[in-house]
C-alpha cells in the first residue's frame, strides 16, 4: 500500500552507474598463479527517488545484498560510480564520509546485529554519541524516547537489554537505531526474512508507516517475492551480478517480460489452493551457475525455456522498454534500443 | 473412508529443560490416509518436527520423551515396539527427508554408499546390486549423469542436488509414508519448485503418503490434500486444503492468512499482522494458548483450554467461540 503511490515521487535521491563489485580468488591449483573474480555484481545501475521504495529481489548469490552493502562503500568497489543527494560520492570514505549520516543499513539477522551487551539506549543512541548529536543528557535521553515511541516500542524499555525481547522487537531496535541520525535513505537487507510468518507484517508495517512520515526512501533487498511487492514502488530482478528487468511494481507483477521473472513470479505459491491449481507454471530447470564463471552470451540461457541461437554468444544489453521499465533479453531487444545502448556493454561483454 | 495408513492419537512430547518440563507436542491426533498429503503448518516452537520426530521415535531422550500417546502404523503401535522392530521401520517403511541436507549426509561417504545403505541394510540386497538400484534412484530423481555422480561426496553436489539425492535415499526401500521437515526451507524458490514438484510426483507415483512440515502457506496451498494447523504443541484447526483456505475456522488460522502477503495479494490494503509474539512453551497460559493475541478473545478463553472438535463436516477446530456460533 505505499500510499504515495498516488503523488510518484520524483527527485531523484540516489544513481547507482555502472556499479561492479568484483571479488578476487585463488584460481586453479595450490600453487597456481592465477587469480579470477567471482563477479559478485556486475555492471548494475538504477536510480531512487525520494519517497521511494526500490525493491530488489533474486536468489541467493545473485549480488542483491552486495549491491546494498557496496552503496554503503562498506566493500571497495571495483568500477562504477554512486551520486548521492547530488554529490558524487564513489570518493568518500566509507568511515568518514558525510553521506553515511544519510544513508544507514537494517540488517537480516535481529539477533546478530545487536550487541548483547549494551542497553537498548546505548544502541540506539551510538550513532548520536559518534557524530556528536546530542546537546546534553536530557536531549540524548529525549531522543531515544523519541525514537523508540517512532518504531512502536516503548520508552522504558530503554534500560532493557537486547535478550529481554523478542525477534520483530529486536528488529524496531534496530530500525531505531538506523532512525537516530535522520537519514534519508536506509538499505534494509532482509529485514523481515529472519522473522516468524506471523511477525513480519508487523515489521512491514512500521516501515512502511515510517516512510509515509518521514518520507524515507528505502532500498529493500530480499527473496521473498510477496513481501518485496507489497512495500515496494519498483522493483528490480537481478541474477548472477546483473539487472536483468526493472520496472514498477504493478508492471513487473503483472506482466513480466523476462523469462527469469516470470520463471520466479510462478514458482512462488499463491496461498489459495482453487487459484494455485489454475495458475500458469513455467518451471525452469537446473540451479544458478557460478558467479565465477558465468555463462557466455545470456546469464540465464542455461535454464531459460526459451532460448535462442543469439542467447547462447551475444549478452543481452538493459533496453528500455518504456514506462519506465527496462528488459535484458534478446526476446524484447528493439533494434533501435540495441544501437542506442550497445555499445558499452558489448564491448565489455 | 479407507483405512487409514497412519492413525496419531494423543501424542504428548515433553522436553525436561532449565525452565521445567515443556510440552513440546500436547495431545496432538491425526491420521493419514494411503497416498495422501498431510501439510503441517506452524510457527517456530509450534511443535511440528516435534511431531514428525517422534513418529519415527528420533527425539534425543534425555531432554526428550514421548509420555503419551499411540503412534498407529501398518498395525503396530510404534510407541510401544523394541528400538530394533522400530529400525527395521526406519527408512524402510517411513522414510524422512530433512530440512538441511549438509547436515544429514555423510560427508564422508559418497551418495552412491548412502541410497545404498538401506537396500542393503533393510532388504539384504548385496551391495554391488544394491548400488545399481541407488544409480537407478538418483537417475528418477533426475541427476544428470547418475554414474558418475554415484561415487561422488556430498560437498561436491549443488544444494538441489543434495536435496534430490536425499529424496533418492528416501525413497529407497519404497517406504509406504514419506515424511519432509521444511525440505526446501534452504532452497531458492526455483529449486524449492523443482523439488517440492518432484517429491509430488514420485509419492503419486508410488502411491506414498507424504506428511509435509512447512510454515508456507503457499508451498500448503499448493501440494498438501490435508492441512493441519499447530500453535503452542497443538493442532488448532484441520481441514482438507480447499476447505481450509476458503472457510479458515480459527482466529490464528484467519490471523496468519490475512498477515502474510500474497503474490496475487491487494497492495492498497495494509497487512493485518497477529499482534504479541508465540508463545514460549514453558509458560504456556491456562486456557487456549492463542488467547494473549487473540482478538475475540473473551475472559472464559483464558480459563478452558479449547477441544479440537468437528465444527463442520470433516472441519476441526478448537476455539470455543467456534462452539457458540
Amino acid at each position: 500500500m505505499p500510499s504515495n503511490s498516488v503523488h510518484p515521487p520524483s527527485d531523484e535521491l540516489l544513481r547507482v552507474d555502472n556499479l561492479k563489485v568484483h571479488f578476487p580468488v585463488s584460481g586453479g591449483g595450490l600453487f597456481s598463479k592465477t587469480t579470477l573474480s567471482v563477479k559478485a555484481v556486475d555492471g548494475v545501475s538504477f536510480a531512487l527517488n525520494r519517497g521511494e521504495t526500490l525493491g530488489l529481489v533474486g536468489e541467493s548469490g545473485c549480488g542483491k545484498s552486495t549491491t546494498g552493502l557496496a552503496i554503503l562503500r562498506m566493500l571497495p568497489l571495483t568500477a562504477g560510480r554512486i551520486h548521492f543527494e547530488g554529490k558524487d560520492i564513489t570518493a568518500q570514505d566509507a568511515r568518514r564520509g558525510e553521506f553515511r549520516q544519510r544513508m544507514q543499513m537494517v540488517y537480516q539477522d535481529p539477533y546478530g546485529s545487536l550487541n548483547p551487551r549494551m542497553r537498548v539506549r546505548d544502541i540506539i543512541g551510538e550513532p548520536l554519541t559518534v557524530y556528536n548529536r546530542a546537546e546534553n543528557r536530557s536531549d540524548y535521553e529525549d531522543r531515544i524516547a523519541g525514537l523508540l515511541k517512532t518504531v512502536g516500542l516503548l520508552p522504558d524499555m530503554a534500560d532493557r537489554y537486547p535478550h529481554e525481547f523478542s525477534g520483530g522487537q529486536r528488529q524496531r531496535i534496530g530500525i531505531a537505531r538506523a532512525l537516530a541520525l535522520e537519514p534519508s535513505l536506509l538499505i534494509c537487507d532482509e529485514p523481515v526474512s529472519a522473522l516468524d510468518v506471523s511477525i513480519q507484517a508487523q515489521v512491514v508495517n512500521v516501515l512502511m508507516d515510517l516512510q509515509d512520515r518521514l518520507g524515507l526512501s528505502y532500498l529493500f533487498v530480499a527473496h521473498d517475492l510477496a513481501v518485496v511487492r507489497h512495500i515496494s514502488h519498483r522493483v528490480a530482478v537481478m541474477y548472477l551480478g546483473r539487472i536483468v528487468e526493472i520496472a514498477s511494481r504493478d508492471d513487473l507483477y503483472q506482466r513480466p517480460l523476462h523469462p527469469y521473472t516470470q520463471a520466479l513470479m510462478s514458482a512462488v505459491p499463491v496461498a489459495d489452493p482453487e487459484i494455485e491449481r489454475n495458475r500458469p507454471r513455467m518451471v525452469v530447470t537446473g540451479e544458478v551457475p557460478s558467479a565465477l564463471k558465468p555463462p557466455p552470451g545470456c546469464r540465464f540461457h542455461p535454464r531459460c525455456p526459451m532460448v535462442m541461437d543469439v542467447c547462447r554468444t551475444v549478452d543481452p544489453v538493459l533496453n528500455e522498454m518504456g514506462d519506465a521499465r527496462s528488459v535484458a533479453c534478446h526476446l524484447h531487444a528493439q533494434p533501435v534500443h540495441l544501437i542506442r545502448n550497445a555499445v558499452p556493454e558489448a564491448v565489455s561483454a | 473412508m479407507t483405512t487409514p495408513l497412519l492413525q496419531v492419537r494423543g501424542l504428548t512430547t515433553r522436553f525436561r529443560t532449565e525452565r521445567g518440563t515443556v510440552k513440546a507436542v500436547d495431545n496432538v491426533s491425526f491420521d493419514v490416509a494411503p497416498g495422501e498429503t498431510l501439510a503441517i503448518v506452524g510457527e517456530s516452537g509450534s511443535g511440528k518436527s516435534v511431531t514428525a520426530l517422534s513418529l519415527l521415535r528420533l527425539i534425543p531422550n534425555p531432554p526428550g520423551v514421548i509420555e503419551s500417546g499411540e503412534i498407529l502404523f501398518e498395525g503396530k503401535d510404534l510407541t510401544k515396539i523394541s528400538d530394533a522392530e522400530m529400525r527395521a521401520i526406519r527408512g524402510n517403511r517411513i522414510a524422512m527427508i530433512f530440512q538441511e541436507p549438509m547436515s544429514s549426509l555423510n560427508p564422508v561417504l559418497t551418495v552412491g554408499m548412502q541410497i545404498a545403505e538401506p537396500i542393503n541394510v533393510h532388504r539384504g540386497t548385496p551391495w554391488s546390486k544394491a548400488m545399481e538400484a541407488a544409480k537407478a534412484l538418483l537417475e528418477k530423481v533426475r541427476i544428470p549423469d547418475a554414474a558418475k555422480r554415484l561415487d561422488t561426496f556430498p560437498h561436491q553436489y549443488s544444494g538441489g542436488m543434495r536435496q534430490r539425492a536425499m529424496i533418492a535415499m528416501a525413497l529407497a526401500c519404497k517406504p509406504r509414508l514419506i515424511i519432509a521437515d521444511e525440505p526446501t526451507t534452504a532452497l531458492d524458490v526455483t529449486v524449492q519448485a523443482q523439488i517440492l514438484d518432484l517429491l509430488k510426483e514420485l509419492t503419486r507415483e508410488t502411491q506414498a503418503s507424504l506428511i509435509l512440515i512447512t510454515h508456507d502457506l503457499g508451498v500448503v496451498a499448493r501440494y498438501a490434500d490435508q492441512v493441519a494447523v499447530m500453535y503452542g504443541g497443538r493442532i488448532v484447526e484441520q481441514a482438507a486444503a480447499r476447505d481450509l483456505y476458503k472457510n479458515p475456522r480459527h482466529p490464528y488460522t484467519r490471523g496468519l492468512l490475512s498477515s502474510v502477503p500474497r503474490l496475487d495479494g491487494d497492495t492498497s490494503k495494509r497487512l493485518v499482522p497477529i499482534e504479541g509474539q508465540p508463545p514460549d512453551l514453558s509458560r504456556l497460559p491456562a486456557g487456549c494458548s492463542f488467547a494473549p493475541r487473540c482478538k475475540q478473545a473473551s475472559s472464559e478463553c483464558l480459563k478452558q483450554q479449547p477441544a479440537l472438535r468437528e465444527r463442520a463436516p470433516n472441519h476441526l477446530s478448537a476455539c470455543i467461540l467456534d462452539a457458540i456460533q
